[in-house]
């Protein structure tokens, strides 16, 4: 599995997003040049988009990202240059591991950024790819990048 | 006939051979094309389609940026040039465990979210052995949302309820707090909760009820400004209001939002149930287009009310409620329920839609909100009650008046049941209704101080005797309950 690189300020925007959510699960999509073709090669985020929560019902432990929003975000990127690659959602006060329902719902190819929120609004980010064979989420590396583009952090499960 | 191309998402080139676009000719229906694009990617297939081949629930399909779901579905006819586009649906959660052992698409989508754990398949199982319900049914309700006005009599049965069923996300508007006198019919609370925020309470004792349950409360009065915003999400809202402002705003903002109003109401031994939906049948405002004059209507707390009654209604609320997301049965449209406890008889009426409603019908004239106060005749919420210009008198001052030489005369206007918990020293009682036969009873020589609960009948019986030409006619300013808060703590307080 590859890794995903990300600089601090793009996962303190995501952090941000799933505090100011909390109660209720956030989500948004995660974008990338595209530089897709090799799937071992090492993921790296430009930019993060907020989206709607649209799902009716308890937001609070579900989240549903509408197919046209992503087709718009997409559309966006494209026209940028760049590409949506994956997806970010919290976990009100769960773990930041994928979900059975997560899972189930995943496409390979994809991201996929889970953060644990929690009232005291700590939180922590991993990073997740479904596998092609098994359709099981591997756990990826996920590397935030500090100002001048060094890797600091450089385990799953880094505290932002 | 003729050329499709399928455009490919980024991340997903991956599993076609790295092809952004890919080309099939001689296809005529979206169907085909994705079967298609199936059977060339293996890989992609089983995100694709189901093992007898259908679209799966976790994939939209667009064809020239319309949503096929809104067109033919699968059977959407292609032509020569048109572009389809594959767009995964992505939702997820943190509702069921972290995943073990193999996964595989689901179409949770389509059959309304994830399966249910083996305690939510023990907690509904008496919902699932029913064919009417099933899993289906179940899922349905987890994915419903339900806006409770009033968490009250009516509410407090109907939250209880909604939530043991499993409606996914229920809602509360109140902004009062736990009064002793709620715990004879509200049974969402308890006597500890008494001074506690209702809906903190409500909220506690729903999430106990029922953890998989999401409460959303709104503390907040349901205004003109607020309503539409706050009805907005819901897909039924359940009247549990106690007046009329509020009962008129709420039928006007589901009108206006096209959603179904499951009504509600209950006086002293007597219920009323019925479903207001103006997309198939008449609106509150078809019943009843005009409110009835606003010192005719008695509340609860001034007629008394049986506890078990709004127990009752409410549930009958809840059961209309669980029905229409169920999609089962027959719905209240169109007929209102008329219960009475001490006869313990139910009567139907039919109701028709007013082909000249103001609201609903083609006829409409009012297109958004108005000012309900105003239109139900009664001062806005949170002003003083009664008639702001009959003079009044501050419980203090006429303390003061009655140990004095020539104290004034104190009429009583409320009923006898009312004047048995508590009445103030020398006061004579005179209900309100009585009050016309029975105004030569009353001095024209000593002033007076009419008073009642709080203010409202009593103003209204003062003006009556300014009208007929009395002078010195004062009313007390929040009735018996401001004399007890602030004169007399020891008078028994209702």
């Amino acid at each position: 599995m590859r890794s995903l690189r990300a600089s601090e300020t793009i996962l303190e925007e995501v952090a941000a997003h799933a505090r100011a959510s909390y109660p209720d699960e956030c989500c948004g999509f995660l974008i990338a040049g595209p530089d897709l073709r090799d799937p071992s090669a090492p993921r790296t985020l430009v930019a993060s988009e907020p989206a709607e929560n649209a799902f009716e019902g308890g937001r609070s432990t579900r989240f549903l990202l509408r197919p046209q929003e992503l087709r718009a975000a997409d559309r966006r990127a494209e026209a940028g240059g760049r590409a949506v690659v994956g997806f970010y959602h919290s976990h009100p006060d769960r773990p930041a591991r994928p979900s059975r329902l997560d899972q189930e719902n995943a496409w390979p190819g994809y991201s996929y950024l889970v953060i644990h929120v929690d009232a005291a609004q700590a939180t922590e980010l991993r990073a997740f790819e479904l596998d092609p064979d098994s359709l099981e989420f591997r756990p990826v590396r996920l590397l935030a990048e500090i100002g001048d583009g060094s890797v600091g952090a450089a385990t799953p499960g880094e505290k932002v | 006939m003729g050329r499709v191309t399928v455009r490919v998402p980024t991340p997903l080139r991956s599993l076609t051979e790295g092809r952004a676009e890919v080309a099939f000719d001689g296809a005529t229906t979206v169907g085909a094309v994705v079967q298609g694009l199936a059977r060339q990617y293996p890989p992609l297939a089983r995100h694709l389609v189901t093992s007898d081949g259908h679209l799966r629930g976790s994939v939209t399909v667009y064809l020239n940026d319309e949503d096929i779901r809104y067109l033919g579905k699968e059977a959407t006819p292609v032509a020569d040039g048109d572009v389809v586009a594959i767009v995964p649906a992505i939702a997820g959660g943190s509702t069921s465990e972290p995943s073990a052992g193999h996964g595989r698409p689901a179409d949770a989508i389509a059959d309304g979210g994830p399966a249910f754990s083996r305690d939510e398949l023990r907690r509904y199982s008496r919902h699932l052995l029913l064919p009417e319900v099933g899993i289906a049914g179940q899922k349905k309700l987890r994915r419903s949302k339900v806006l409770l006005v009033g968490a009250g009599g009516l509410g407090a049965p109907a939250a209880l309820y909604l939530a043991a069923a499993g409606v996914g996300e229920i809602g509360l508007v109140d902004f009062d707090a736990v009064d002793l006198s709620n715990l004879q019919r509200q049974v969402l609370y308890t006597t500890p909760d008494v001074g506690r925020p209702k809906l903190e309470a409500a909220k506690a004792r729903l999430e106990a009820l029922n953890p998989g349950v999401s409460v959303r409360v709104h503390p907040e009065r349901l205004t003109s400004d607020n309503a539409i915003e706050v009805l907005r999400p819901y897909d039924i809202v359940l009247d549990g209001t106690d007046n009329f402002p509020t009962r008129y705003l709420l039928n006007d903002a589901a009108v206006l939002l096209g959603k179904p109003d499951v009504y509600g109401s209950i006086y002293r031994f007597e219920g009323q149930v019925s479903v207001f939906d103006a997309r198939h049948g008449p609106c509150y405002r078809c019943l009843y287009p005009e409110p009835p004059p606003a010192d005719l209507v008695p509340s609860c707390a001034e007629a008394g009310v049986l506890g078990v009654l709004p127990g009752l209604v409410g549930v009958l609320q809840a059961t209309e409620a669980v029905k229409l997301l169920l999609g089962q049965g027959t719905s209240l449209v169109g007929r209102l329920l008329l219960f009475d406890a001490l006869e313990l008889s139910f009567r139907e009426l039919k109701l028709r839609k007013n082909p000249h409603c103001v609201l609903c019908s083609a006829e409409a004239t009012q297109k958004g909100l108005i000012d309900y106060p105003a239109f139900c005749g009664v001062p806005p919420a949170g002003a003083e009650s009664g008639d702001a210009s009959v003079p009044s008198v501050e419980p203090e001052a006429l303390a003061k008046e009655l140990r004095s030489d020539d104290p004034p005369l104190l009429i009583d206007v409320r009923e006898p049941e009312e004047w048995a918990i508590a009445h103030l020293p020398e006061a004579v009682l005179i209900p309100r209704r009585e009050l016309p036969e029975r105004v030569d009873e009353v001095t024209r020589a000593r002033a007076l101080v009419l008073y009642c609960t709080s203010g409202s009948r009593s103003a209204h019986a003062a003006r009556l005797l300014l009208d007929l030409g009395f002078t010195q006619v004062r009313n007390l300013k929040g009735g018996i309950h401001a004399w007890a808060d602030r004169v007399d703590p020891d008078l028994p307080q209702y």
